[in-house]
């Protein structure tokens, strides 16, 4: 309940620090509209010259493409500037303030920067997914609706560790940024389902870079295409990463030193 | 100052072959300088490489799934056209769109103005050499790609030598086009919404989506007028053999046509922009 408290605080915080700016909501949403509609135009280019893409159907890459804007406006939102925070203040020292407030520190770091505008991504996205969903219509029964929760709950779980684990190699390492750089590069390829890559590149956007799991898998529950053995994994890693995440970051500031003082 | 001069006068006397290790040590350092930087140097070739890669991938699936080809492209045609697309991308894309929003905001531009020489002369130079720099990363990649992927190319002799005129219009009109562009930060000073609006019609118009050939009729009309065609499709195409002699002379054509339309537009919202610079910053 705290928890849920303190991200209220936080939220409050970045939109009052960000309603001062705001001509800059009506540039996320013209930007927000502008990139939803190229990717719809990408999409019906390529539909044009066939009616299936490695099995997946029109509509259904309409729902992977609101997947993957609603999951990458998240990021946006909150784990990027949160994780980017927690660099800088780490290489600066301010890190300090952070650890001495009574609150687990983990959960303080991951809400500390939230940029309100991108809030306009992830609508933007979930009103992409919500017409794909109309029109896929009849196929989408309720044990469908319970998968897609779920993974897209594991990908999101996988998404903020993996973000956590690089964030904390900064206590070690100081310059890190480019790493997290490399995701958001990666993340691009998130928007076709990773089925159609060669094998390479679906591994490596599957494990080396797990943007299959935060927008793939999602897919494929509400296309119901998707194993329960591929949902219970994706918990699985999930959970683990989570646990690993979190016994990480534990060790990075027992190794923190503080760099100011 | 006269110590110094005499010190000069010394180094007019340099033997040949120290003047050649200055060389190489001034080589040497530039190296080393730019090495410091090798992590930017490979997410900079991911970000180059990754999106042709996934435009790639899509269109061979969509060619297998029709037969085997789609719009008289095969797998292998495709990957010979992305794999062009994304060297001659290499060679005519520039940054300046992204820079001149911070050099207004941050006054950057004073010391620019104040030198004797139109500021767009550096930007050139700059440019140019970058792109010898990072060729030496991107030629490696393409031949990596073409092991990947198995191109094919049936470039017909002819093409070779207008190749070459074709790549130099498509970097001026480009260069020429996104530096009267990025004058819109003489008003606007954000213009991030300006650039990604730019950077859509690029995405459809250039070819970079998909082959022209694949795109609709009315796309594909609207295409032929624009400008961005001329800046990348068009010297893919003509190297891929898919254009007539004819249509080839006429593309250089209309890429003369497009170069001196933007230097004339360049030449006047300069003097405009000039009068607007009031030195954020400075």
């Amino acid at each position: 309940m705290s928890q849920l408290r303190l991200a209220w605080v936080f939220f409050r915080l970045g939109a009052l620090n960000e309603l001062e700016y705001r001509a800059n909501f009506f540039v996320q949403l013209f930007q927000a509209l502008l990139s939803i509609g190229t990717a719809l135009a990408a999409l019906s280019i390529v539909f044009s010259h066939t009616t299936a893409l490695a099995g997946w159907r029109e509509d259904q890459l309409v729902a992977l493409l609101g997947i993957y804007f609603l999951v990458g406006g998240m990021i946006n939102l909150v784990i990027q500037p949160s994780m980017e925070r927690l660099m800088e203040d780490v290489r600066l020292g301010t890190l300090d303030f952070t650890l001495t407030k009574p609150e687990d520190s983990q959960l303080l770091v991951s809400l500390k920067q939230i940029e309100i505008w991108k809030l306009v991504d992830v609508a933007a996205g979930a009103a992409v997914l919500l017409v794909a969903l109309i029109r896929l219509g009849a196929g989408l029964g309720l044990r469908q609706a319970a998968a897609f929760a779920a993974a897209l709950l594991a990908g999101g779980v996988i998404v903020y560790s993996f973000w956590l684990m690089l964030a904390t190699c900064a206590f070690w390492f100081v310059r890190v940024q480019n790493i997290l750089v490399i995701f958001q590069s990666m993340y691009s390829a998130g928007r076709w389902p990773v089925s159609i890559y060669p094998p390479w590149l679906r591994s490596t956007l599957t494990f080396l870079v797990p943007v299959a799991f935060a927008t793939t898998v999602p897919a494929e529950a509400l296309s119901g295409r998707l194993s329960g053995q591929t949902l219970l994994g994706a918990a699985a890693l999930a959970a683990l990463l989570f646990a690993f995440a979190r016994w990480f970051w534990r060790r990075g500031i027992r190794h923190y030193s503080g760099a100011s003082a | 100052m006269k110590p110094m001069a005499e010190g000069c006068n010394d180094k007019r006397g340099l033997p040949m072959i120290d003047l050649l290790d200055a060389y190489a040590a001034h080589f040497k350092a530039y190296i080393a300088l730019q090495l410091q930087y090798r992590a930017e140097l490979v997410i900079w070739l991911l970000g180059m490489v990754l999106e042709p890669v996934i435009y790639l991938v899509v269109w061979s699936s969509v060619a297998r799934s029709s037969g085997g080809q789609v719009g008289g492209f095969t797998p292998a045609g495709f990957a010979a056209y992305y794999i062009l697309f994304t060297l001659v991308n290499h060679a005519t894309f520039s940054w300046i769109m992204h820079e001149f929003e911070f050099r207004i905001r941050n006054g950057e531009f004073s010391p620019r103005l104040l030198r004797p020489i139109h500021p767009i002369h550096s930007d050139i130079a700059d440019n140019l050499t970058y792109k010898l720099l990072t060729s030496a990363v991107m030629l490696p990649a393409a031949i990596v790609l073409s092991l990947v992927f198995q191109p094919s190319f049936a470039t017909p002799l002819w093409a070779i030598p207008l190749f070459v005129p074709a790549l130099a219009l498509g970097f001026l009109v480009r260069f020429f086009f996104e530096w009267v562009l990025a004058l819109a930060a003489f008003w606007t000073t954000r213009v991030a919404a300006i650039n990604q609006m730019y950077f859509a019609a690029l995405l459809f118009f250039s070819g970079r989506m998909a082959p022209l050939a694949l795109l609709p009729a009315p796309i594909q009309a609207a295409g032929n007028v624009l400008p961005f065609r001329w800046m990348i499709s068009f010297p893919v195409e003509l190297l891929l053999g898919r254009l007539s002699p004819s249509a080839a002379l006429a593309g250089l054509g209309i890429q003369l046509l497009w170069l001196l339309a933007a230097l004339a537009v360049l030449h006047l919202g300069w003097q405009q922009a000039l009068r607007r610079y009031t030195a954020v910053g400075a």
